[in-house]
């Protein structure tokens, strides 16, 4: 590497410092997701968790998602303190040693794991432990680094907790849980390149063969579309199998135009390119916004629908 | 004969360091008892209910 990190200031930590370790910001969007996955497969079979039950096994794949996060960060740490937007992370900045965060990552992975399989089943255990690995491992230490595609298949990692959820209620993994997990799964990358339209300098920088650094921003934003019209027909999919109702048909409906015109806007701006406008640069950012937007609302509606008594479905019900 | 070499001494920690090792020592001590105090409000309930999800006795 011919650019050394700065030799971090020693500092202490704070209880920010161990709770940003755990990537909160990802940790809403998994909890989140995995609570709609809890609230669909109750409204879907009719049964239900213990709300104190539910309420462990949520905490639990919290904490397993910020287990994941803290082993990222270890990993990662080398790149992160040569990176501008990450530099200020727990371990570059100092606060938190590397050890200490692999082993909060670890400690929290068996916590976790274990408690949810206390509060619900082994296959909602299984399935978190087996998340948790392929995000800390399959995903960082493997694919990261190693190729373009390391956010397709690494946004598996991402796309488990509504499966988790749905698990933990009924012990088993139908065909719908398995379609919110295809939604986040094809949300993430079209979601994390426009992210790397503006920061692929970055990872050039440490040599992180994201799409952008490896394929340039034209293709990148070609792979935006793609995997946009990809993820339209598969938000979707509930609709046809009752597992959405209109409610959630009118969001994934509407909300899906809207992310299309966002991806075909982007396609034909200069978003990435070095010569590229403000304005262009600023729809990435927007693009990227209005993703996160869109999966909560994705799965706002699958919630709203099963938790307050408004699913009624158009087919398949 | 020789002295024995002494020891280096240990480095104290500052003021600023044990203030954080202790807010440190207390976060996790209030971990570790959510921890118990989840681990029995799960027993209780599967005591109780039989098992920990309604429906599926």
């Amino acid at each position: 590497m011919t650019e050394l990190a700065a030799i971090p200031q020693k500092r202490y930590a704070s209880a920010a410092d161990y709770l940003n370790l755990m990537k909160p910001r990802i940790m809403m969007l998994v909890v989140f997701t995995g609570l709609a996955g809890l609230i669909a497969a109750s409204g879907m079979t009719g049964v239900h968790m213990h709300p104190v039950m539910a309420a462990i096994a949520t905490l639990a794949v919290a904490l397993g998602s910020g287990a994941a996060g803290a082993i990222n960060m270890w990993y990662d740490s080398d790149i992160d303190a040569i990176m501008t937007r990450t530099s200020t992370r727990p371990i570059p900045s100092g606060a938190v040693p590397r050890d200490e965060a692999l082993a909060l990552g670890l400690i929290m992975s068996g916590v976790s794991v274990m408690l949810m399989w206390l509060a619900s089943n082994w296959l909602a255990a299984g399935l978190l432990a087996f998340s948790i690995f392929y995000y800390g491992v399959i995903y960082t230490m493997w694919l990261k680094r190693a190729t373009p595609q390391n956010i397709v298949i690494g946004g598996g990692a991402g796309a488990f907790p509504p499966v988790i959820g749905w698990a933990a209620v009924t012990g088993n993994m139908p065909v719908d849980a398995w379609i919110l997990f295809a939604i986040i799964f094809f949300w993430t990358p079209p979601h994390f390149w426009a992210l790397s339209l503006l920061a692929h300098k970055e990872y050039a920088k440490v040599s992180v063969p994201m799409l952008p650094v490896t394929h340039g921003a034209k293709a990148t934003r070609t792979q935006i579309l793609l995997y946009t019209l990809l993820l339209v027909p598969v938000s979707l999919l509930p609709v046809a199998t009752g597992l959405g109702g209109w409610i959630y048909g009118a969001v994934a409906l509407g909300l899906g135009a809207a992310f299309l015109a966002y991806a075909v806007r982007l396609v034909r701006s200069t978003a990435g390119d070095a010569e590229a406008q403000g304005a262009d640069m600023k729809l990435a950012k927007t693009t990227f916004v209005f993703s996160i937007f869109y999966l909560f609302a994705l799965f706002a509606a699958v919630m709203v629908e099963h938790g307050a008594g408004l699913h009624f479905p158009l087919m398949g019900g | 004969m020789a002295d024995a070499p002494t020891p280096d001494p240990v480095p104290q920690p500052d003021a600023e360091a044990l203030k954080a090792r202790k807010r440190r020592n207390l976060w996790l001590g209030l971990a570790l008892g959510a921890f118990v105090v989840l681990v029995m409000v799960v027993t209780v309930i599967r005591l109780t209910t039989g098992t920990g999800i309604a429906g599926r006795m």
